[in-house]
């Protein structure tokens, strides 16, 4: 039998990982911005390392099996062994090692996720109230409304820096989810509920939100910069588009539900009292009121995404 | 319905299409009438109730669906590596990650292994056919007739766009109109009835028709594993059954189980889609394991270590595989004590896997490995399959989870284990059982080829995504606009066209085998065959075993070789009781496919026409009295010679 080589440069996939690793500290995943973020890249960073043993243990032993054991000329015959089939020790070994690590897997997971049901708590906080912001969309944009401060923007996000981010996500007709990778993971919004998200920016800058579960045709340019600042500079921007911005008279907010694209925006009141789409009754708003408009397609290119992007 | 409403207009892509589908059938048309085979066609083949030519007809359905499935993915991956070319809009990117995963799951994964199980099952259990021949005739006409109802949704009223999860209330009547969602509704639905019946056949099969003596814990592993599957199906496919009408109520009749108006539930489909949808992707890689285990064993010589625990990881996997589904939407705000569960469930089917993966290791150990072309595929499944399987647990801690939904990386775990676990077994399948089939095998230096360009096109197209997802892309994106994705965008797709350069050898290594292989003279075609399927001649007569061993152990045809016995013992040679063929299933199965179609239109008339035909079929064949003929053991003898040579 003429010995064919192996997949040998598999054995090098788990040191390209590693190399892959070290060099991506800019993947935005990996490289957090915020508590939460913080949280879930410790929890992944912890489970890789399983991960990297499991991989080192599988493809030593595989490679060993392999070398070993293949049929070549003049092998010595007293190392095969046809009818061995089992071992009950062996086997319990490899049941009992993996339990133990979903074991060391699920308890940091369980602490993570109820930890990310409260707000997150760091030393440099500087209140302890968190910022409530309703995040809602409607195809194929984002409206976040400041209750407290009673403005609202659209497509664009501002964040006190340091402040726990309280958000309250609903959807006005398919179902999305907002997503910051900087800040921390995401969640659905969904009509006729409201879910809660908590992130939190450490540190000042810009990042990048979207929304990540797809929803037709504009789904690729429903996107968003989150601008994070500090309290004071926050606290002026809020002042800013109370003093220079329009009301949100219920008629534009109609016309801004409407399927398709629209450009950055900011008003000086919310349309919070306007219709609750968390609500049973608010669920069906949009569609009862621009069901024919659906079915027009927008036949949206990329060129049409990138102009929508230089809103942002 | 005018005729350009009816038909998708306006796409040069789709043009295409039309004509090369004109052309293809104009072809196949003129062929058939030319060489007058119109006949046999349907004599030999639309009218078989014969297990291995069903099951060769899903195989070859299976690799069209895979060409066309490959097509689609060739497509997106263009545009995501060439933005600037404007290659694909939204809508019909959109149209066609839709189309992929739908097609690559329901019409090539499923049927490519339905057709193994079909033309293996029985030949290794000691059995002449399935326990409904009519039955499995029939499910493979449901399936077929689906299949082609979903495609031609790309030339005939276009095609779906809301995801092969299809979510409401996107994919709803308000958000989605048109005939587009009721393609994936019908299609589905008509494929999954086969599916479920198939189930319910094998699994009748298989408890009922063994060979003498021969217990469950004596079965081959691939039949083991087809039982689990089987149980699985009839347990999850009848949830989709449900699912799929009662969206089809709710967009064709406006009733407002998943709507947003009328206080509908939209989410209620999300639970619905992956109750069934979990199990669905252990019901594509139990057989898998399943062909794995045999063509290990067979090229290492060696019987399968831990053949018990090999059984009882797969029950344990089918009963989990229940129990998870909430972890494909962790982030609905279900609560942390929810998510904490179904993230323990989840990882907990990593123990039998991993369970599986050490004893495929420990079958290496002390073994005398061959590395035929099926062995490759399952050899490189190994350390593949575990890189999906990490960050499959990965996925699973649901806090983690949180950054990994919805990205690339997600999309790169499933690929690596449904590609290198479901796609590679079909493949090793494929191959290691090709003489079974075809009588020659297929030429292995091509076959290496074939291999080695899809193995390495396969990691480049699909490692790089992981690190995308960390990135924070998106999957479902139709464009690659932010430029830190483009490079790795460009190497998965390099990596993509390797993949697509490897199916193209595999596929001309059929037409090249079949002029040029050596033909079969032994029915052991490999000279190590351990099960059943090995001890009947090839080509394998219509009845499979002329007497039919008795078998009390595993690995039975090992010793069968050792003592000289053959499945053809003359002296207890008796009249054999075999069906016999019936137009009736495409027949019946037509009739429903116009139904179907006429739904999808929403031509209500037409498709109560095409129900009552379809039952009146139902009725016809329940007043049906053949219950087949005995094939005389003249002609048993006859065949057995000329085949054995004696
Ligand atoms: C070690 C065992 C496995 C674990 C722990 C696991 C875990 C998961 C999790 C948690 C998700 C959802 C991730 C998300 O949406 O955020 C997922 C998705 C998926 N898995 Fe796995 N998985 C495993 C094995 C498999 C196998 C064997 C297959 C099929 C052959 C498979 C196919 C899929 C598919 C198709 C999806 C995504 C479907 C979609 O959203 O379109 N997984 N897996
Ligand atoms: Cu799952």
């Amino acid at each position: 039998m003429k010995f064919k080589p192996l997949p040998k440069w598999l054995g090098l996939l788990p040191l390209s990982l590693i190399i892959f690793l070290s060099g991506c500290g800019q993947m935005t995943v990996l490289n957090p911005k915020g508590p939460v973020a913080q949280s879930q890249y410790d929890l992944i960073m912890y489970s890789l390392w399983f991960m990297l043993g499991i991989i080192v243990v599988v493809f030593g032993l595989f490679l060993y099996m392999v070398v070993k054991y293949r049929d070549r000329p003049g092998r010595d015959e007293s190392d095969y062994d046809p009818n061995l089939h089992g071992n009950t020790m062996i086997e319990i070994v490899w049941t009992v090692i993996p339990l133990i690590i979903i074991v060391l897997l699920s308890v940091p997971t369980v602490t993570t996720l109820f930890d990310l049901e409260e707000p997150p708590v760091t030393e440099n906080q500087t209140t302890e109230e968190p910022l409530v912001i309703h995040a809602t969309t409607a195809d194929w944009k984002w409206f976040f409304s400041y209750p407290e401060q009673g403005i609202e923007t659209v497509n664009y996000l501002h964040i006190p820096t340091d402040r726990p981010i309280e958000f309250k996500l609903t959807s006005a007709d398919a179902m999305t989810a907002l997503w910051i990778p900087a800040l921390g993971g995401q969640k659905y919004n969904m009509a006729g509920m409201m879910t809660k998200l908590y992130l939190q920016a450490d540190e000042e800058g810009v990042y990048d939100g979207r929304n990540s579960n797809f929803n037709g045709e504009g789904f690729a340019a429903q996107t968003f910069k989150v601008h994070a600042e500090s309290e004071d500079n926050f606290n002026a921007w809020v002042e800013d588009i109370k003093n220079e911005s329009p009301e949100l008279t219920m008629d534009q907010y109609n016309e801004l539900l409407k399927p398709g694209l629209t450009e950055k925006m900011s008003f000086s009141s919310t349309h919070l009292e306007y219709v609750q789409h968390h609500s049973n009754e608010g669920m069906g708003y949009t569609v009862e009121r621009f069901r024919e408009l659906y079915g027009e397609k927008l036949h949206l290119d990329a060129d049409e995404v990138e102009h929508q992007e230089t809103f942002d | 319905m005018a005729l350009d409403e009816f038909f998708v207009t306006g796409e040069p892509l789709i043009y295409a299409g039309m004509v090369s589908i004109a052309l293809v059938t104009s072809a196949i048309i003129f062929l058939l009438t030319y060489f007058k085979k119109w006949g046999w066609l349907w004599r030999e083949w639309l009218t078989t109730v014969d297990h291995k030519k069903i099951g060769i007809m899903y195989i070859l359905s299976a690799l069209v669906m895979l060409f066309r499935g490959g097509a689609d993915a060739l497509m997106m991956r263009t545009q995501l590596a060439f933005p600037g070319l404007e290659f694909l809009d939204s809508q019909h990117y959109n149209e066609i990650f839709t189309t992929h995963g739908t097609v690559m799951i329901i019409f090539m994964a499923m049927p490519f292994l339905i057709g193994l199980m079909n033309i293996i099952v029985p030949l290794q259990i000691g059995a002449r056919d399935f326990a409904f021949p009519f039955v499995n005739a029939v499910s493979f006409w449901a399936f077929f007739l689906g299949a082609m109802l979903f495609n031609i949704s790309f030339v005939i009223g276009g095609s779906p766009d809301a995801g092969w999860t299809s979510y409401t209330p996107l994919a709803g009547a308000a958000m989605s109109p048109g005939p587009g969602q009721n393609f994936y509704l019908m299609g589905l639905q008509l494929s999954g009835i086969g599916t479920l019946a198939t189930g319910i056949n094998l699994m009748v099969t298989i408890l009922k028709m063994r060979a003498p003596g021969m217990k469950l814990f004596h079965m081959p592993i691939f039949t083991w594993s087809t039982l689990v599957t089987c149980f699985i199906i009839v347990f999850a496919f009848p949830i989709l059954t449900v699912a799929l009408a009662l969206m089809t109520i709710d967009r064709i009749f406006g009733a407002q189980f998943f709507t947003l108006t009328g206080e509908g539930l939209p989410m209620m489909w999300a639970n619905l889609f992956w109750m069934w949808g979990h199990p669905e992707v252990y019901i594509v890689i139990l057989p898998a394991f399943g062909i794995f285990s045999e063509v290990i064993a067979t090229f290492a010589k060696k019987r399968l270590f831990g053949y018990n625990a090999m059984v009882w990881s797969m029950i344990i996997i089918a009963l989990l595989s229940f129990l998870v589904w909430v972890h494909h939407f962790f982030t609905m705000g279900a609560g942390a004590f929810v998510n904490s569960v179904f993230s323990v469930s989840t990882m907990l089917i990593a123990v039998p896997t991993g369970v599986k993966i050490f004893n495929w290791l420990a079958t290496l150990y002390k073994s005398r490995i061959e590395f035929t072309v099926p062995m490759l595929w399952s050899l490189a499944f190994i350390p593949s399959f575990i890189l999906g399987g990490v960050t499959g647990v990965m996925l699973g801690m649901a806090a983690a989870d949180y950054q990994f939904h919805n990205s690339y990386f997600l999309i790169a775990h499933f690929h690596y284990v449904l590609i290198a676990g479901t796609v590679f077994a079909c493949f090793a399948g494929l191959v290691y059982w090709y003489p079974k089939m075809f009588g020659h095998k297929m030429n292995e230096r091509i076959g290496k080829w074939a291999f080695w360009l899809f193995l390495i096109g396969f990691h480049i197209c699909f490692f790089p995504q992981y690190f995308l997802g960390l990135d924070g892309m998106p999957r479902r994106l139709f464009i690659t606009n932010i430029a830190e994705w483009l490079p790795l965008n460009v190497i998965s797709t390099v990596g993509a066209f390797g993949m697509g350069a490897g199916f193209a050898v595999f596929v001309f290594n059929i037409y090249y085998s079949y002029r040029y292989s050596e033909r079969e003279k032994t029915g052991d075609a490999w000279g190590h065959g351990r099960t059943l399927e090995w001890s009947t001649t090839t080509p394998v007569p219509f009845y499979n075993f002329a007497t039919v061993p008795y078998v009390d152990e595993i690995d039975p045809y090992v010793r069968m070789k050792e003592e000289g016995k053959t499945t053809f013992d003359e002296k207890k040679l008796k009249p054999i009781h075999m069906p016999s063929y019936s137009g009736q299933p495409i027949i019946m199965m037509s009739f429903f496919a116009l139904a179907s179609f006429a739904l999808v239109f929403e031509w209500i008339p037409l498709a109560i026409a095409g129900l009552l035909g379809g039952v009146a079929c139902m009725a016809f064949r329940s007043f049906d009295y053949d219950d087949g003929y005995y094939v005389q053991v003249d002609e048993i003898k006859r065949t057995e010679r000329k085949a054995r040579g004696l």
